[in-house]
């Protein structure tokens, strides 16, 4: 049993209870002043009406939706292939015979190079280029290739977070899985990735949620994803709204995922900070 | 080999250097089966190297480790994880696996390296885990036990495999006094049923109690050896005398 003080628990019960009034009173009075005041700039009637118009937002609404959907598949076919990818790749780069030396280096000049390129310009590479050759069997689907410079791009971005992962796995348990007459590979299978993965669960949903929004890139090679149909729709009614709808169909998708991360991230502090290693 | 004086282990002539720092210089070591052998000696003389050797966790540059007289550990094409089945080690640090409960600890080798099956692994686990005292501690995280039990749980993990040779290195070295003797007694147990160690320590008194001989290293040498009342009565060379007065205060 643990012995509580009373009086002690009723004062940090009112703390808390006034901390939260004061926090949401602070926040609704922020809001208010925000809205007031961009509501009493002189070009808010126009704002208001070319990007929070209500009936071009109802109309665009169903369109967007649909067209979102590409971006969700986009993502889900992306994302397992990337989390495979970049595992073998970092993996790779931690093999330590001269044998391997030929695919470390693959590896290493392929993270530095599409580390270094921006994402938007491996898409338009691949998406224009590849079927510009015209290789016979060569799929020349605009998805195709922009979801393939997706995997390219953000491959070499994880494979550095599983990298720094399995670096953070203290060299004393590889050495303890070895002498236990482990292999190499049974080593890392069962003593070293389960610990680098649950190191990296943070970045690495970071990493998801910021290829939710990336999806987005794929517009430029014209495929009627979400962001190329509120330029259609933008375009036709020569109002902005269909990109506020799109922005929000994000953030609706996003939030939950960011909120989930952080919650991750909490529960893993806590529990790092409730025993010490052994 | 007759059973009287089967080598177990045959260390001749190895040498080893980091960095062009020789640490062994041409270390002989024989241990007889069923045999405590202890390793003292200064900070840096190369117990831990030397340990990490016979195991194959390091390589040698020079010299040989012939394990039961016919596994040549130091051969380039040795499959090491086969000697690693056969040698055991525990560290000053435990190392125990952190995702793990301790009972997974002691299941993984004897799962996936000898491939027993996961009832007879865990019947086997249990049963050694409650030799040591530690049934209770079977399901609960590394990070939840004290030292002493975190040190007796890698030994159990060790023991898991079978070994024929045991080493410890300094294993009591990173523990609070107090949990000290528990897992002394452990060893001292292992060595009662015939188990062949070889053990790192600077438990002066349990090595007067327990080791059937004491090896001082010196410089990357065994500089002299012989039982335990020999050493430390009576050493023939200077430095184990001057080692001895420091650590003996
Ligand atoms: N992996 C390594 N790389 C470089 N130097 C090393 C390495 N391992 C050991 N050494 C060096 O080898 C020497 C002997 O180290 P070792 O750990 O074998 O000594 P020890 O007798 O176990 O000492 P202690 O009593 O402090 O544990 C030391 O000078 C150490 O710095
Ligand atoms: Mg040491």
């Amino acid at each position: 049993m643990v012995y509580k003080d009373p009086v002690r628990q009723a004062l940090a019960r009112r703390t808390a209870r006034r901390n939260a009034l004061v926090g949401m009173g602070s926040l609704i009075g922020f809001t208010l002043v925000v809205v007031v005041l961009v509501s009493q700039t002189p070009g808010w009637p126009v704002v208001q009406e070319t990007f929070f118009n209500r009936e071009e937002f109802v109309s665009s609404l169903p369109g967007l939706l649909k067209a979102f959907l590409l971006n969700v598949k986009i993502f889900l076919i992306a994302e397992p292939l990337i989390l495979v990818f970049s595992l073998l790749i970092a993996l790779t780069r931690t093999l330590r015979s001269p044998i391997f030396l030929p695919l470390r280096v693959v590896a290493t000049i392929y993270v530095d190079v599409f580390r270094g390129v921006p994402t938007i310009l491996v898409i338009f590479l691949l998406g224009f280029g590849v079927p510009a050759l015209r290789l016979q069997g060569v799929p020349t689907d605009p998805v195709f290739w922009g979801t393939a410079a997706l995997v390219l791009s953000y491959t070499a971005y994880v494979a550095e977070v599983f990298r720094a992962g399995i670096g953070s796995v203290h060299p004393s348990q590889r050495m303890a899985a070895r002498s236990l007459g482990l292999s190499i590979w049974q080593t890392n299978r069962y003593v070293v990735l389960p610990q680098a993965v649950r190191n990296v669960v943070p970045p690495l949903l970071n990493d998801f949620i910021s290829l939710q929004k990336d999806t987005a890139l794929v517009a430029v090679l014209g495929p009627i994803e979400v962001l190329r149909q509120a330029q259609i729709d933008a375009s036709s009614s020569f109002n902005y709204t269909p990109y506020v709808a799109a922005a929000l169909i994000f953030i609706a998708l996003t939030i939950p995922m960011t909120r989930f991360a952080d919650w991750i991230q909490g529960r893993m502090s806590k529990r790092q900070r409730a025993g010490s290693v052994a | 080999m007759t059973s009287g004086t089967h080598a177990l282990l045959e260390v001749s002539g190895i040498w080893k250097s980091f960095d062009d720092h020789p640490v062994l210089r041409g270390l002989d070591l024989h241990v007889d089966q069923h045999q405590a052998v202890v390793l003292i000696g200064a900070s840096g003389s190369g117990k831990s190297t030397l340990l990490r050797c016979i195991n194959g966790l390091e390589s040698v540059d020079a010299g040989r480790i012939l394990l039961d007289g016919n596994v040549e550990v130091t051969q380039p094409s040795i499959d090491l994880d086969k000697v690693r089945r056969r040698v055991g080690i525990v560290f000053q640090s435990y190392n125990l696996f952190p995702h793990m409960t301790v009972l997974e600890n002691v299941m993984l080798a004897p799962r996936k390296v000898r491939g027993t099956s996961g009832g007879a692994a865990r019947d086997e686990a249990r049963a050694l885990l409650a030799r040591f005292g530690l049934e209770a501690k079977a399901d609960e995280y590394p990070d939840r036990l004290s030292g002493g039990q975190a040190q007796r749980a890698a030994i159990v993990r060790a023991l898991a495999m079978q070994p024929e040779l045991m080493l410890f290195d300094e294993i009591t070295s990173a523990l609070d006094p107090l949990l000290v003797g528990e897992v002394l007694d452990a060893v001292r147990e292992l060595k009662l049923e015939g188990l062949t160690i070889v053990m790192a320590t600077h438990e002066m008194g349990f090595a007067r109690d327990v080791a059937d001989r004491v090896c001082f290293l010196h410089e990357g040498v065994v500089l002299e050896q012989g039982p335990p009342e020999a050493i430390f009565s009576s050493p023939e060379k200077q430095q184990t005398r001057d080692f001895l007065a420091r650590v003996l205060g």
